[in-house]
């Protein structure tokens, strides 16, 4: 398949399932057929806001070989950029959305003898079409999956029909270096959810010597931090940064197109060099060494630690 | 104007190859300049492009009916041209259904793809096959997936999967390789299967291009164009038969050069395939002669000076340094020296008689 211009898609269905989650059922407004997604891939929507809107990714849930839907599950952040307000407050069935083609940064490990994963609330979502596409593979799978205790029984809905699936309510719960401890070798490791949930499952499977190549995570929206000022070097823009915005949309309300796809920090495509000011890297692209140098950043996940950062854009 | 697709070619000893003007006029060929170095060349690989033989996503020809059947002869000696290792059965489903949808939708004239769900009719009336299976049941196809449909398409493949960092060549359909073996090279890492390539480790084009496909994006495919010589219009031009195409080097005369030396370009393709994550590399093989090609003024031009000034380790590694002279020597008569354009379209829609 040549995937080539935007998807549009119609909501054809908005279930709440908690006071924070809704689902939304997405079918092609042209008719036909929509492209395979692929197991762990997401949905990039374009929703209504300032300048060329919001630009949210949101894992899609139902299986990968389905082409007549695309289902999500959509968090209302509590300190919401936009897209996700919108969704909560202001989506209604029959509404046309424009969305890049499904894209995959978290996929199935071929050669892996057993799949653990570890999500924290809504980072479930990824790992529904990853189970679903390994059931059928007949995988080895262990989901441990953090909820806040409200939420326990939709979660308990959403995986019904699993084995080997562990509902913890909060963190504190699950011991993650009990849980790693006791892998058998060739355990490749999901993980995804809040930055700080996935920090520590990395430090604890690094401490316990798990080789890098069999961790895997995906954030979605590293919280934001202090505000900053970018200056775009090539046009002389200067651009506030807030605290609750990226870089990259701020450079995108700004005017100014620049390459990006994932928007999680995973796939590089949005990769810019840094001519002054020190980057705080968030994405999982750099290297180590890379991240030292700090001439290079992912201005979608990452910030600044000085208080004016000059990109060559 | 319809094709021609000639049923009675042959890529071996009697040989029996030709192209006729409007293949030659669609040619890829492979040098957008009048120099040559290696780079990493990759660009996306959209519909369309400065010759037709990239007007599809597989690129079909007057020489297709010829392939296929070479293909069933190389595969009948030696069935270890198809090779899969059995982590990548969700790979060979996605290239079916890659390739099935492709063709369907490029040339709905000779290809034909219905499906009910699960039960799938595949037709295909250039080889006059109509075969009715179940998707994902592999005992309901003739062969297994992989080697089923890649039967049915020009140029070899090869399947890749992502772990580790890096790529695994894991599986392929290699009958017509410009001198390496899949059996070989089966299970290797991207660098490893490079290994051998001159000049291109020391400039970081593998590390590049490796960073580049591992971000591969379902939906997104690139291209890049590769080359070599041939002599003879010889497709299985692999390390098993060296000792069948290895003397053919020998052959080549001032006075047969033109006809008997083909420039053998490669349409090379990536394609990250959904279900598996894991990458389908086609490789396509185009040949044409030195003295067809001739007949575009701006390739016999550029194609002279290309050779003339190629870097000495290439020459060795592509193998041509035994008839190198004779080319450039032949070449020369189709230099005047005039500048060529940019780009690597011939610049004509007719050609020389």
């Amino acid at each position: 398949m040549i995937q080539t211009g935007p998807l549009f898609l119609r909501v054809v269905a908005i279930e709440p399932l908690s006071p924070r989650l809704k689902r939304i059922t997405l079918q092609s407004a042209e008719g036909g057929l929509l492209p395979l997604s692929q197991p762990g891939a997401h949905l990039t929507l374009t929703l209504p806001g300032p300048g060329r809107g919001h630009r949210n990714a949101y894992s899609i849930v139902s299986p990968c070989d389905r082409r007549d839907h695309y289902q999500l599950i959509i968090r209302r952040a509590p300190a919401s950029r936009g897209g996700s307000r919108h969704v909560h407050e202001v989506m209604a069935v029959g509404d046309v959305l424009e969305a890049a083609a499904p894209n995959s940064q978290f996929s199935i490990q071929s050669q892996t003898r057993k799949h653990l994963m570890i999500a924290g609330g809504v980072g479930l979502t990824p790992m529904l079409s990853l189970t679903s596409a390994l059931r059928a593979r007949g995988a080895h799978i262990e989901l441990h999956q953090i909820a806040h205790v409200d939420e326990v029984a939709v979660f308990e809905a959403l995986l019904a029909g699993e084995r080997n699936v562990h509902i913890h309510t909060g963190r504190a719960k699950l011991d993650l270096t009990n849980l790693l401890a006791r892998q058998p070798l060739g355990t490749h490791l999901y993980c995804c959810g809040p930055q700080a949930m996935m920090e520590a499952a990395r430090d604890a499977a690094v401490a316990l010597g798990w080789p890098e190549t069999s961790l895997h995570q995906e954030s979605f929206g590293a919280a934001g931090g202090a505000p900053f000022i970018l200056r775009l070097a090539r046009s002389g823009l200067e651009i506030a940064v807030g605290e609750h915005d990226t870089m990259l949309e701020a450079i995108e309300a700004a005017g100014v197109a620049a390459p990006s796809l994932c928007r999680g920090g995973a796939c590089g495509v949005c990769l810019t060099s840094v001519i002054e000011g020190a980057p705080e890297h968030r994405d999982h692209v750099l290297s180590e060494a890379e991240r030292a140098e700090g001439r290079k950043v992912l201005p979608c996940v990452s910030r600044s630690t000085t208080p004016y950062l000059v990109l060559d854009l | 104007m319809p094709i021609t697709h000639k049923a009675d070619e042959s890529f071996r000893a009697p040989f029996r190859y030709a192209n006729s003007d409007a293949a030659i006029l669609r040619f890829p060929f492979p040098f957008p300049d009048d120099r040559y170095m290696y780079s990493v060349n990759l660009e996306p690989h959209v519909r369309g492009g400065p010759t037709e033989a990239f007007a599809a996503a597989f690129d079909i020809d007057e020489h297709y009916i010829s392939e296929c059947r070479e293909r069933a002869m190389v595969l009948r000696q030696d069935p270890n041209r198809c090779l899969v290792l059995p982590h990548m059965m969700a790979a060979q489903w996605d290239t079916l259904e890659l390739l099935m949808e492709s063709l369907a939708q490029d040339y709905p004239e000779h290809f034909s793809l219905e499906r009910a769900g699960e039960r799938w009719t595949w037709t295909n009336r250039l080889l006059g096959l109509q075969d009715r299976f179940v998707f994902g049941d592999e005992h309901s196809l003739p062969q297994a997936p992989f080697e089923y449909i890649t039967r049915q398409v020009q140029g070899d493949f090869t399947l890749q999967d992502q772990r580790d960092g890096t790529l695994y060549m894991d599986g392929g359909m290699v009958t017509t390789p410009a001198d390496w073996s899949l059996e070989f090279d089966l299970g290797m890492t991207f660098h490893e299967w490079h290994g051998p390539v001159p000049v291109a480790h020391d400039i970081g084009v593998f590390d590049r291009a490796l960073q580049y496909l591992l971000r591969l994006q379902h939906g997104r495919p690139v291209r890049r164009l590769n080359w070599t010589m041939t002599v003879n219009p010889r497709l299985d031009t692999s390390p098993e038969n060296y000792p069948i195409w290895g003397p053919d080097k020998a052959t080549v005369t001032p006075l047969n050069v033109g006809d008997k030396l083909h420039l053998r370009v490669e349409l090379q393709t990536l394609y990250r395939l959904p279900r598996s994550n894991a990458i389908l590399f086609g490789i396509r093989a185009y040949l044409a002669s030195l003295s067809e090609l001739a007949r575009a003024p701006k390739w016999g031009r550029r194609l002279h000076r290309v050779l003339r000034d190629l870097h000495p380790d290439l020459v060795a590694y592509k193998g041509f340094s035994r008839y190198h002279q004779t080319a450039i020597d032949f070449l020369a008569a189709f230099d005047d020296g005039a500048p060529t354009s940019a780009g690597i379209g011939p610049d004509t829609d007719r050609l020389k008689a």
